[in-house]
């Protein structure tokens, strides 16, 4: 049967295509496509009805965040999702640091639902509608 | 065309220095023995991303300027400032860095580098529990074990494994490189008898071979002659498939997993069946291959600082190293980012004694991570005004410490536009480091080296150095008009 939601952990981290559009620019499509797309468990997109690219809404403690979700390619990873680092994954990291200056960019909860008929926010939307600017 | 060679490259904490690069009109034509971020970042300097004019922010839109004028004003916000933050310093050179502190000490703000949201747990451990390293050219020539834990070079220092570890043919250590593409390429010859036995052709069932999870046990491979490659991680990055094991922890147990293996590197009996999901069998496997070596390494990366028990997890795995040291030869290296972070550390801790999160605000350097790193004093709302300089934590910081530098001033130096670029109140552009102008940075073994100007900035640009420079002198001038005036 299908869920509507599930709770899993939240890990950030690097991918090649990531660091590429980094170095090109932070503006590239290659940029935007690399770090608005999550890994998930294919039990897990099964879990929620999920396909390739589909739009998921990530939400935990600190706000929410729309992205697409991509079967993780190489073994298995239940009850995870992996988002890498940019914009849209630190719209969502906890910024706990437990008194040691380092926020918890690996390892927070966080509730995952399809999100079929929300978009994308661009890196321009997304700073307006966190920063206002 | 021209073509110039032994270029160091300015992305991650490798810093190869072996990249060619063929020069025409002016801008990089090609670029040789680079991966696919230094290709990238080299070819970056002429595309349409990058600054090239000073601009100020005017009822809410940024507008071109002049350097004068933005410098002029930089220099008022921050000389105008209580308690600034300034923040970054790890993509440029230690000649910048240098200045930044002297800035720092001016304004009496919060200097800090991107080590807070990267190594700065490992710099805590590291100054609780000691560090035995040793350089990547010691690796290079002699490691037969290594262990990358929670860090994916494949992704993020793509050439470590070719030019330090497993695939370099070193003096008494051979490469790995035949071995892995032989291991490709039966790995593909199963695929294809898979195939063939589900469209009917095979009719002789071959042996299961497809790896799960659950079946990952510690292959023969462990005693097999040569380096051995081993990945610890929570999930199979592209990294853990080249390796010869892979080994997966749950999230946030790698701390109970090193305390497990530091039991049995001692001869200690565990008395329970699995620990953080491996299996005790399995983990007893990889402690004999530990002990047995001649000189084992373990890399360590974002895996370990940001997940929880953060600088704990580095103690634990400094101290699996020193007891290791009881039984054969081992060091551990933290795989550094940005291809000076390294610097901004060494260049913090020689002028303030202290390598990052310094706080200048009481007259003297002070050092107190958890209250003077700058996401806690963003978090707690201190800072009234912030200098950003080769970095982008509007990207990279958690959205709450964002949301208050963007409140306060903000002024940021960097040669392209980014998301912290997006929401400055005064964007600086300058060169780029180790393309347009020449400095020094630190390689993550704190090997310094030598970074070349390879073509000639866009005209009109300044470099990060000569911008803060002018601002400390123009700060200088600022705060003597106003002690004669008092």
């Amino acid at each position: 049967m299908v869920q509507e939601k599930l709770n899993l952990i939240l890990l950030t981290g690097r991918t090649i295509d990531q660091g590429v559009g980094k170095e090109s620019g932070k503006s590239t499509k290659l940029y935007f496509d690399s770090t608005t797309m999550c890994y998930m468990d294919e039990t897990d997109m099964n879990k929620l009805g999920l396909r390739n690219n589909d739009h998921i809404m990530a939400t935990t403690e600190e706000g929410s965040v729309v992205l697409r979700a991509i079967k993780h390619p190489r073994g298995a990873m239940p009850g995870m999702i992996y988002i890498p680092y940019g914009p849209w994954a630190n719209a969502i990291c906890s910024s706990k640091t437990t008194s040691i200056g380092m926020p918890s960019f690996k390892g927070t909860p966080v509730e995952v639902k399809p999100a079929p008929n929300q978009p994308v926010l661009t890196l321009e939307e997304l700073l307006k509608k966190e920063f206002g600017r | 065309m021209s073509k110039i060679d032994a270029v160091t490259c300015p992305v991650c904490g490798c810093l190869c220095d072996d990249i060619e690069l063929t020069i025409a009109d002016g801008v990089v034509a090609q670029v040789k023995n680079g991966c696919a971020m230094c290709e990238a970042k080299f070819f970056s300097h002429n595309n349409d991303h990058r600054l090239k004019t000073p601009l100020i922010r005017k009822d809410g839109k940024l507008v071109p300027s002049t350097y004068d004028k933005a410098i002029r004003k930089s220099a008022e916000i921050l000389a105008k400032a209580n308690y600034p933050i300034l923040y970054g310093w790890s993509s440029t050179d230690c000649e910048a860095q240098r200045v930044g502190v002297e800035l720092a000490e001016e304004v009496g703000g919060v200097l800090d580098n991107t080590a807070v949201v990267c190594h700065g747990p490992s710099i805590l451990s590291v100054q609780e529990v000691g560090i035995p390293t040793c350089t990547l050219g010691q690796i290079r020539h002699r490691a037969d074990l290594l262990i990358y834990w929670g860090c994916n070079p494949w992704s993020a220092h793509p050439r470590h494994l070719e030019r330090y570890t497993a695939f370099t043919e070193g003096r008494f250590k051979g490469s790995e490189w035949k071995s892995y593409i032989n291991k490709v390429k039966a790995a593909a010859g199963r695929k294809k008898l898979r195939s063939l036995e589900r469209i009917g052709v095979l009719k002789h069932k071959p042996e299961q071979v497809a790896p799960t999870v659950s079946d990952n046990k510690p292959p023969a491979i462990l005693n097999k002659k040569g380096r051995k490659l081993i990945v610890v991680d929570v999930r199979k990055s592209m990294t853990a498939e080249m390796a010869d094991y892979f080994l997966q922890v749950k999230p946030g147990k790698d701390y109970e997993l090193i305390q497990a293996m530091r039991a049995l590197v001692r001869d200690q009996e565990l008395d329970v069946e699995e620990v953080a999901g491996v299996p005790v069998e399995y983990l007893q496997q990889l402690v004999d291959a530990m002990i047995s070596c001649q000189f084992g390494i373990i890399f360590f990366g974002m895996g370990l600082t940001q997940s929880p028990s953060k600088f704990r997890n580095i103690d634990v795995a400094i101290s699996l190293i020193r007891d290791l040291n009881m039984r054969t030869k081992f060091a551990i290296m933290p795989m550094r980012g940005h291809f000076n972070v390294t610097g901004a550390n060494t260049v913090f801790t020689w002028q303030s004694g202290y390598p990052y999160a310094v706080d200048f605000s009481l007259g003297y350097p002070r050092y107190n991570p958890g209250e003077t790193t700058v996401v806690d004093v963003l978090l707690r709302q201190e800072s009234d005004a912030g200098l950003v300089i080769a970095s982008d934590p509007a990207s990279n910081f958690p959205r709450k410490a964002v949301e208050h530098l963007v409140k306060k001033p903000l002024i940021v130096i960097d040669p392209h536009m980014n998301a912290t670029s997006l929401v400055g109140d005064v964007v600086l552009p300058s060169e780029i480091v180790g393309i347009e102008k020449e400095g020094t940075a630190y390689r993550m073994d704190h090997v310094p080296l030598p970074l070349k100007k390879v073509v000639d900035p866009p005209k009109g640009l300044l470099s990060d150095e000569e911008i803060l420079r002018r601002i400390l002198k123009e700060v200088r001038k600022i705060k003597s008009k106003k002690l004669e005036a008092a």
